[in-house]
């Protein structure tokens, strides 16, 4: 092919869409809501993800040591139950932080209860705070820990407690959303495929007369085809880029709005740094690959002349 | 010979007989009439021509191409040596008559330079050069035809298949049309047009091809329409 001729492919596929303004327009508006709902859900689904993952990262293991047990044997235990490889960290509370903790959870109601006690007189253990690198992994963890103790003569451990029943139960609903998410994702993106490369098709479909006359006059069928094949993809990728545009902007802004509201409730929404080139490239990469896929599937059609 | 033709049959997939056992061979230079009833199987006989239709039985050649034969990639090559006029002038109507014309070369890969200078010598030669950025909108029946034309001759084919090119044409934008395409003969280029335009024929004769039911029933240099209408 001639460098001229390939100057002149580009320069009909852009033409083109300026020529056939209102097909572009209809092609380009299906391609924005389409990929517009679907970033929507993408972004949706990314966030569930991400707040699934921090209700399970704060998932963790309270071990109770046994009330009599000898500040040696502590730090042993510590060094045993910090060195199991699934373990991330262990944290040491004192009686003295766990009865402030536990006023601090019973609140105002509950401080009437445990009136009396205090430094001198308090029933409480000492215990350890455990996380877990992988929060599915806590149930295998705690009994691990479980087992260090019982393997004790001295029998250290009281109990080891981490919600079991709860946290499985937790685990399983977190997956169904995501899964459910990801499913909805999916089967947007299929339904958007198939609109978009309609609406291509029906703007094609009005030009099968032009296509004839290029075959009349001789044109071969990659000469045909090269403009469309540009077209195609100039359409999605000004579609798929005004998308991501504005919903991108428009995400930053819920962000930055709902920052505070959402804070309180201890939600923190993506970041636009964390989703927006994951989303961006998603939306602009599929919405090309569809205006391309849609127009040289229908210029097929009708170069059999 | 620029077509010949030896015992060609055409049935289209619903059974109709379009041509039964046509011989004919048309030579350079020759200026022909197509003349019959509607359906009597012109339009096959040129669509053949020019690889739109391929023959069910005989043998086609046009300008030595075995077109029976032809291989799907080689099709574009054979009709860039025919040039092909119709009625409806078949123009891209986005483009304006320059640039209509100009496709005819871009599609050939001619230099830029070259299909500037041509293009505006064929419109210089049907006299639409002031008009060379019109839209075909804009443009008159007559006007568009002298387009279609210009298009049709840009790459200088040896053979020119007009399908009834006055048939949405006022008489007199009709002898325009006509003086054009015998000038254009005269240059030497083959034309075969199929017409049911009894005062051209019986003025401006030429070998007459008489078509009924498929067969050639007439074949007549300097002949006659030969019909009442």
């Amino acid at each position: 092919m001639r460098f001229s001729t390939i100057l002149r492919h580009i320069r009909e596929g852009a033409l083109n869409i300026v020529r056939n303004g209102w097909m572009s327009f209809a092609s380009i508006s299906s391609i924005f809501i389409s990929l517009f709902i679907l970033g929507v859900f993408m972004l949706l689904a990314l966030n569930i993800n991400n707040l699934t993952k921090q209700i399970e990262s704060q998932v963790q293991i309270r071990v109770f040591l046994s009330l009599n047990i000898e500040q040696a044997k502590k730090d042993e235990l510590l060094n045993q139950i910090g060195n199991l490889p699934e373990v991330s960290k262990v944290t040491p509370v004192s009686k003295e932080e766990g009865l402030e903790m536990l006023r601090e959870n019973l609140g105002k109601d509950g401080a009437t209860l445990l009136e009396g006690y205090d430094k001198e007189n308090n029933p409480l253990p000492d215990s350890l705070t455990v996380e877990v690198a992988d929060p599915e992994q806590i149930g295998f963890v705690a009994k691990k820990i479980k087992a260090i103790g019982d393997n004790d003569a001295t029998a250290p451990i009281m109990s080891v407690k981490y919600g079991q029943g709860a946290v499985e139960t937790m685990f399983k609903v977190t997956k169904a959303v995501r899964n459910v998410g990801l499913v909805i994702v999916l089967g947007l993106a299929l339904t958007a495929m198939f609109l978009i490369s309609n609406t291509i098709k029906m703007t094609i479909f009005a030009r099968r007369r032009e296509i004839g006359i290029m075959k009349l006059v001789g044109a071969t069928n990659y000469f045909i085809r090269w403009p469309f094949f540009i077209e195609g993809a100039l359409i999605g990728l000004i579609g798929s880029g005004i998308t991501a545009a504005v919903l991108l902007f428009g995400y930053s802004r819920l962000v930055a709005v709902s920052q505070f509201e959402l804070g309180l409730m201890m939600i923190k929404l993506v970041t636009l740094q964390e989703s927006g080139l994951l989303v961006g490239s998603l939306l602009i990469g599929l919405g090309t690959a569809i205006g391309i896929w849609g127009s040289t599937i229908s210029v097929r059609k009708y170069l059999k002349v | 010979m620029v077509i010949e033709m030896h015992d060609i049959w055409k049935t289209y997939a619903d059974g109709t007989h379009a041509l039964k056992g046509v011989s004919v061979l048309i030579d350079r230079n020759e200026f022909v009439y197509l003349v019959g009833p509607s359906g009597a199987g012109k339009s096959t006989f040129m669509k053949l021509i020019y690889r739109e239709e391929v023959p069910t039985k005989g043998q086609l050649s046009v300008n030595g191409f075995n077109i029976g034969k032809l291989k799907q990639r080689k099709i574009p090559f054979v009709r860039r040596n025919i040039g092909v006029i119709f009625q409806d002038f078949r123009l891209l109507p986005k483009l304006s008559a320059y640039e209509n014309i100009a496709f005819a070369m871009e599609v050939i890969e001619a230099p830029r330079r070259l299909i500037r200078k041509r293009t505006m010598e064929v419109l210089d030669l049907v006299g639409l050069k002031a008009k060379h950025a019109s839209l075909p909108s804009q443009l008159s029946g007559g006007e568009q035809q002298r387009v279609a034309i210009a298009r049709a001759i840009v790459n200088n084919p040896s053979v020119i298949v007009a399908d009834e090119p006055t048939g949405n044409l006022d008489p007199e934008t009709s002898w325009g049309i006509m003086n054009l395409l015998e000038e254009i003969n005269f240059r030497g280029t083959t034309i075969v047009m199929a017409t049911h335009n009894k005062e051209i024929v019986n003025s401006l004769r030429k070998r007459v091809i008489a078509i009924e039911n498929g067969v050639i029933v007439r074949d007549q240099a300097r002949g006659e329409y030969g019909y009442e209408i």
